[in-house]
């Protein structure tokens, strides 16, 4: 059975008013772009964006942020893009900020069937306040919630129709443990296989986490996102 | 007084923090001033770990530049002989867990007892964290690179941090480019003096106690 949809909004049919979503990537690196601008063309709101940036001014999730469609950004830096401060002195978005570690953990908890678990990143911070403390053999730790959400929109490099992805170098990032972590998994890649085409020592993300697969439109390239 | 452009100052600061690092060993660079380590690495069997997913970094030629290839900073990068890429939770076990020997970071302000705040000022918006605090507390030594003073000239060692701290754990070396200071037993010591700089000058700039 093919998991691979041509239409981007069909492939977007699940989502939804109020989900929470995952979206991979490093800044621009490694995010779904043409699933982020799917989603920016679909009439949904109030969602949770789960990513480490809110893209950048005007590109990637900074136009779905522009559309005020985003309810809550998780992430670890927001500086990346200026406009995340102006809505947030503004009242218009809710931030929960988290160290990169935490969140990359968090969702392979998540991911992983776990309720949480304990680090020493942050302890003794403003990013503890709240949360659990606990001494493990003599040193503090604190309780982090695992993340789990609704939909998944990440970037890979080649699938095969089963699903079976590869990644391809620093734009791997985040995406792997984000198809993990979400009860419908998108996405998008450079180029799609048949099965048995990828060698199966060099498969990253086994294909039973990925829903559906669908050929990127848009690509970063060094003259910026562009579409192909 | 020692008068330098901001590129000098970094590029001063950056050369001195390059001469501490001894392979072999894994080196994780932040953001700013830590970038500019690399230009000035000359010791072998030393490996550049970047935590967006790569062990091995190295420059890159204008012609190579790969978008896909990036570092923390989001700026074109190499791969070395025998890197590897990996996920972002792989990229913080190795931090978190100890597996990275020196991390070499900014910094806003440092206290006498060689804490650190980096990551948030008080007033504006608490919006970016990124991987400072798993770095505090992972890395096996923590290198602080910055100015010795703000814009407004007041000292950025200080008794105390006024700005939220990025972990309780002193960092081991601060370098700026007045002075070298080691962390003993939470206090700060002046190891070094840079090129042209008298003591009493790194006494009237510095507001933070140190031994000497």
């Amino acid at each position: 059975m093919s998991k691979v949809i041509s239409d981007v909004q069909d492939a977007l049919a699940c989502v939804e008013s109020g989900h929470t979503i995952l979206v991979g990537g490093f800044g621009l690196v490694g995010a779904p772009l043409s699933l982020i601008e799917g989603l920016t063309e679909k009439d949904v709101t109030d969602l949770t964006i789960v990513s480490n940036n809110l893209g950048e001014s005007g590109k990637g999730l900074g136009i779905l942020l522009n559309q005020n469609k985003i309810k809550k950004g998780i992430g670890s830096y927001f500086t990346s893009n200026r406009d995340v401060g102006d809505k947030y002195q503004k009242g218009e978005i809710e931030l929960e900020l988290l160290p990169q570690g935490t969140l990359a953990e968090s969702l392979r908890a998540g991911g992983a069937g776990l309720g949480g678990y304990y680090t020493t990143t942050g302890v003794g911070t403003d990013l503890a306040k709240g949360k659990e403390e606990r001494e493990i053999d003599g040193v503090n730790y604190i309780f982090e919630k695992a993340i789990r959400a609704d939909v998944a929109l990440i970037r890979a490099h080649k699938a095969d129709t089963l699903g079976n992805l590869v990644y391809y170098k620093t734009a791997r990032n985040f995406n792997p443990l984000m198809a993990t972590a979400a009860k419908k998994v998108i996405v998008e890649v450079d180029e799609i296989v048949e099965p048995g085409a990828l060698n199966p020592e060099e498969i990253v993300t086994p294909f039973l986490y990925v829903d559906t697969i669908i050929q990127a439109q848009q690509v970063l390239t060094k003259e910026g996102v562009v579409n192909r | 007084m020692t008068t330098l452009s901001k590129t000098d100052m970094q590029h001063l600061i950056a050369k001195r923090v390059a001469a501490e690092l001894e392979g072999p060993c894994v080196v994780n660079l932040g953001i700013g001033i830590p970038t500019l380590v690399a230009e000035y690495m000359d010791a072998g069997d030393i490996y550049m770990h970047t935590e967006n997913g790569l062990l091995g970094v190295t420059d890159v030629e204008e012609a190579d530049i790969d978008p896909n290839l990036v570092n923390a900073g989001k700026l074109p990068v190499g791969e070395a002989i025998g890197s590897s890429f990996f996920n972002s939770s792989d990229s913080f076990a190795m931090i978190r867990g100890g597996h990275v020997d020196v991390a070499i970071l900014g910094a806003l302000q440092v206290d006498q007892t060689g804490v650190i705040a980096n990551w948030a000022v008080p007033g504006k918006n608490i919006m970016g964290v990124g991987g400072a605090m798993d770095l505090l507390v992972g890395a096996k030594k923590v290198f602080v690179t910055m100015s010795h003073t703000s814009k407004d000239g007041s000292s950025k060692l200080l008794k105390e941090c006024t700005y939220p701290i990025t972990s309780t754990r002193s960092v081991d070396m601060i370098f700026t480019e007045l002075a070298v200071f080691e962390v003993v037993n939470k206090q700060l010591k002046l190891v070094e003096l840079m090129p042209g700089v008298t003591i009493e000058e790194v006494r009237a700039k510095t507001e933070a106690d140190f031994i000497h």
